[in-house]
């Protein structure tokens, strides 16, 4: 059975997808963009259904819908302060189905290997299982790899997103932990993966492929388990980078092109996302992915002076005299779900004709562009939020700097301490400006457990306190 | 511990060192105070206004000296107070190392502790006890004033309907806190204010402050005022003589000079000569905040003003913050309660006197039984960043041969990539059958687009990338729906769990992406 029109559909489909993607350049040209991904999903889909997969359509229609019915009460109810658990959750999902994709794979390998050898009747077979009864025996040996690694990607995927997601959600302990054993453990899970793979390979048998299952869910367990909080966008980005690996193995196997396309399509665009976020973090992705920052190089700097607090009063009145102000949101930001008094502050500062604007750290958040987001959901507009690369050089000229709920990509020492922990992180050089307010629970130190010199600089005022109740008393000083 | 407050005795001095609302916070820090009667009437607080604040008030200076713990006052105790400084008792006063060692050293003998609060260290966390400069911002502030009451015409210009009025000139010599408290006071009353100070890297400061800064055509190269402690220092007699013929040469021009040159433990210096003064305009005033140290002006006649014969009044007084005793105290009075936050680390009324603390260490001159000046150099140094070294500026063949050697470096990367890409691929291709080969191509094709793709792809728009590929990956509900049809009930029921939630992918992340992206707008 040959399915001409499908494979047209896919081949717009995928055009489709990839101007999907590539209409994220801007904000404006994005809005279209969606309605490609869209369209290009119900066609493959509708394609899909028609052709190869018509059997059972009506109950997977149904089964697509209540899906779907699920995910957008998802997708409506989400706060977008819970963007990155989301994201997490949904990619556990798709590793989740390449693994049953996968075992489906293996079984209807096996059944048809059965039939062939009964010399059975292979009419009567469903779409894929006659595209295995064609193939020779090279072809099913590399069919053999192919749904093993798109098991094992999707069983990494599956309770690295798990986990992730549980971090996020703040269900797990954000915290590094390992088990002990540390990384031998996840050596150790690596070495049966690839003996198992060498078994199956050779015998064919559902047994190996099982223990590899357990071996892959491991080690997605554990090594997300070993990632601190303030990783999980390099993890986030990880994971999508590899339920679209997965995907394209899956591909593979299926022998579907549009999998394989849009697999590597997802695939990279992960892979670019890690890269942009470990650049921004100065590390190298292997040392994230291993977890824990690199031991510092000799004794840090001690940090002199101390932190000098300012009431609500004095940060309202340099606010009234400031001309140019720019403010610094972190991940605090999105705890305290400060965002809307953020942008309520920054509308009234900007009626009475203030430069306001925002300086998004690439790696703020949990999550690549969380930032950004939670001001478009509080109406900022985005043409004042820039990136770290277009504002670092205005600071000097700004009069305030508010730092709220950021610590690490803030911190002076990257620049001036080499043995700092972040040593030679691009970080906003807020200390530049005039003042500089930091919004910020209490005196600790922030995630990583770096001090931060800019807390002690001469022109810092602490202004302690949750970042959301901080601002609504200030925006009952500016009116 | 009890603190208490005697009359200030010297004659003159209106300041007291403790107020009422300084006593409240002490009494916060679980101190108790106690107050002379009459010590604040001076400075504009009664009796009254401290028993409310839950001041002790004794009547006798003597009872005073008994009961408290801590003596906190202005000027350096008389030697009737010193008999009654008691060993255990501690003294916090402006009390000079130098011109009263003798008293330091009885106070030593007798085993009480000193506090000068002239010797806290000028380091940024000691800026808020530092009394000298809270003392000379008053000073600075009140010497303008002091000119202008005695200086006969307006600071500002003006032109009015009876004719036109030039604004005064004013120069400020010595920009320290004194001479940037003036300047500040000066420029805001419309003068036309002129600056100098030996340390260039003031210059900056005395322009923020809207004042002119009068630089001195001399190439030397003047210490800068980090390494001693943001003082100034003695200048060589090549800089001095340049320095005196520049005042020379604007002398005749200057309506006020205000004079604030003071070097730590010295004589001050002498900058407006006799034959300055004889240039100047009748009429024009000379405050010299320098009289206590010998003044630098020598006619300056010290807690005097005098009027030259050519008409020139020069001020002398050394009680400017005095004049001023309701704000002085105040500021005072807060100077010493940080202090005593500091001293009282706790909160608990127990003083810990810290010697291993730089500014604690620092003020201390008479501790345990001894003497404890000078202190040792503290070990924060920096008050101005010391100058960075210089970058060094890359000649263009330089830039050229840099650029060049990237783009080779470039080159040399890509080409290697490239290389090792083919080469995996022909090896694959030797090995693996054709149909592998035709989806591996794609597959290859597939993430050169992506790697084009999403570099382009806005960095705000990360968030939205992500969920939009999340909702695209759920295309494995391709190889699910294939897959659905055939086969047994094993395989029915896991590929329709794979498509129920592939479909909670779709969805969620399509709608999801159009929620984010619905909210970007420009302004």
């Amino acid at each position: 059975m040959e399915f001409g029109f499908t494979t047209a559909a896919y081949v717009v489909a995928a055009v489709l997808f990839i101007l999907s993607l590539g209409g994220l350049s801007g904000q404006e040209s994005a809005k279209r963009a969606v309605w490609y991904g869209i369209v290009g999903m119900a066609l493959a889909v509708a394609a899909t259904l028609v052709g190869p997969g018509s059997g059972f359509w009506l109950l997977s229609l149904l089964l697509i819908a209540g899906g779907g019915a699920i995910g957008y009460q998802l997708a409506t109810r989400v706060q977008m302060t819970q963007m990155p658990e989301l994201v997490a959750a949904m990619h556990s999902l798709v590793g989740l189905a390449a693994v049953f994709v996968g075992f489906i794979a293996h079984f209807e390998m096996g059944r048809v290997a059965g039939l062939i050898a009964e010399n059975a009747d292979l009419k009567e077979l469903g779409t894929f299982a006659a595209l295995i009864a064609k193939k020779s025996t090279v072809e099913l040996n590399i069919l053999r790899v192919e749904l093993f690694l798109g098991i094992f990607i999707g069983a990494i995927t599956f309770t690295g997103s798990i986990i992730a997601y549980g971090k996020l959600a703040g269900k797990v302990d954000s915290a590094a932990t390992k088990l002990p054993g540390g990384h031998m453990l996840n050596i150790a899970a690596a070495a049966i993966s690839v003996i198992t793979l060498i078994w199956y390979f050779n015998t064919g048998g559902f047994f190996p492929l099982f223990l590899m299952t357990l071996a892959a869910l491991f080690i997605g367990y554990h090594l997300i388990m070993g990632i601190g909080g303030a990783d999980m966008p390099v993890v986030v980005s990880m994971l999508n980078s590899y339920s679209g690996w997965a995907a394209a193995a899956i591909g593979f196997s299926l022998g579907n092109d549009l999998l394989i396309v849009v697999g590597a399509l997802v695939g990279s665009s992960g892979a670019i996302l890690s890269y942009i976020m470990c650049k921004a973090m100065n590390r190298s992705f292997v040392s994230v992915i291993l977890g824990g920052f690199g031991g510092p190089a000799g004794e840090q700097m001690a940090v002199e002076g101390e932190q000098i607090a300012i009431d609500v009063d004095g940060v309202a009145t340099a606010l009234e005299e400031a001309d140019s102000i720019i403010i610094i949101p972190g991940y605090g930001m999105a705890v305290a779900q400060a965002q809307q008094n953020v942008a309520e502050l920054t509308r009234r500062l900007r009626a009475k004709g203030k430069n306001v604007r925002f300086a998004i750290h690439p790696v703020a958040g949990r999550l690549p562009g969380h930032m950004n987001v939670l001001l478009a959901e509080a109406k900022v507009p985005y043409d004042i939020v820039m990136e770290m690369d277009e504002i670092n050089d205005d600071f000097p000229e700004t009069d305030v700097a508010i730092v709220i709920g950021s610590n690490d990509i803030v911190n002076p020492a990257a620049q001036d301490d080499p043995n700092s922990p972040i040593a030679g992180m691009p970080v906003l050089e807020c200390w530049k400006a005039k003042q500089v307010f930091v919004s910020k629970r209490g005196q600790g130190t922030g995630y990583s457990g770096i001090e931060n010199p800019l807390f002690f600089k001469d022109n810092t005022r602490m202004f302690y306190g949750d970042a959301k109740a901080s601002l609504d008393a200030l925006l009952g000083k500016i009116s | 511990m009890i603190i208490g407050t005697p009359k200030e005795l010297f004659e003159g001095e209106n300041r007291v060192a403790m107020t009422p609302a300084s006593a409240l916070e002490l009494q916060k820090l679980g101190h108790s105070c106690v107050i002379e009667t009459k010590a604040g009437a001076a400075a504009g607080f009664s009796d009254k206004d401290y028993k409310d604040a839950g001041v002790e008030v004794v009547k006798t200076a003597a009872a005073l000296w008994k009961a408290a713990d801590i003596v906190a006052k202005v000027r350096v105790p008389d030697d009737g107070e010193m008999k009654r400084l008691s060993a255990d008792q501690t003294l916090i006063s402006f009390f000079s190392p130098v011109a009263d060692e003798a008293k330091m050293k009885s106070a030593a003998r007798k085993g009480a502790t000193v506090v000068a609060m002239e010797m806290i260290p000028r380091i940024s966390r000691a800026q808020k006890m530092d009394a000298l400069s809270s003392m000379a911002n008053i000073a600075g502030y009140r010497a303008v004033i002091e000119a202008g009451n005695n200086f006969p015409r307006f600071f500002t210009g003006q032109i009015t309907a009876a004719g036109k009025v030039p604004p005064a000139k004013v120069l400020v010599v010595g920009a320290g806190v004194a001479g940037l408290a003036a300047i500040g006071t000066s420029t805001s009353l419309g003068a036309i204010t002129y600056a100098f100070d030996v340390r260039p890297e003031v210059a900056e400061q005395v322009e923020s402050m809207g004042a002119e800064f009068v630089f001195l055509d001399f190439e030397e190269e003047q210490a800068d005022g980090a390494s001693s402690g943001g003082y100034a220092s003695v200048s060589s007699p090549e800089f001095a003589a340049a320095q005196l013929a520049k005042f020379r040469e604007i002398a005749p021009d200057m309506d006020i000079v205000i004079t604030t040159a003071l070097i730590p433990n010295r004589e001050a210096p002498e900058l407006w000569t006799a034959d300055m003064v004889a240039s100047m305009k009748p009429g024009s005033v000379i405050v010299d905040l320098a009289a206590e140290k010998g003044g630098n002006c020598k006619l300056t006649v010290k807690d005097e003003k005098i009027v030259t014969d050519n008409g020139v009044t020069i001020i002398g007084y050394t009680d400017f913050p005095s004049r001023m005793a309701a704000q002085s105290s105040t500021l005072y009075a807060t100077n010493i309660r940080h202090l005593m936050t500091d001293l009282t680390p706790e909160k608990d009324g127990v003083i810990n006197h810290d010697m291993e603390d730089d500014v604690i260490r620092g003020a201390t001159v008479a501790y345990g039984k001894a003497v404890t000046f000078p202190p040792p150099p503290p070990k924060i140094q920096a008050i101005a960043a010391q100058p960075k070294a210089a970058v060094v500026e890359l000649t263009p063949e330089e830039k050229r041969a840099a650029e060049t050697a990237a783009f080779k470096a470039q080159t040399k990367q890509q080409v290697t990539l490239l290389g090792i890409g083919a080469a995996v691929i022909l090896l694959a291709g030797l090995w693996a059958p054709a149909s592998f080969m035709q989806h591996f191509i794609v597959f290859v094709l597939s993430i050169f687009i992506g790697f084009q793709v999403i570099w382009g792809v806005a960095h705000s728009l990360h968030t939205p990338l992500m969920a939009v590929t999340n909702a695209i990956s759920s295309i494995i509900i391709l190889g699910a729906l294939m897959q659905i049809g055939s086969g047994s009930f094993l395989v029915v029921l896991l590929a329709g769990l794979a498509l129920f939630m592939t479909g909670i992918n779709i969805f969620g992340g399509f709608l999801v992406t159009r929620r984010m992206l619905a909210m970007f707008q420009k302004s």
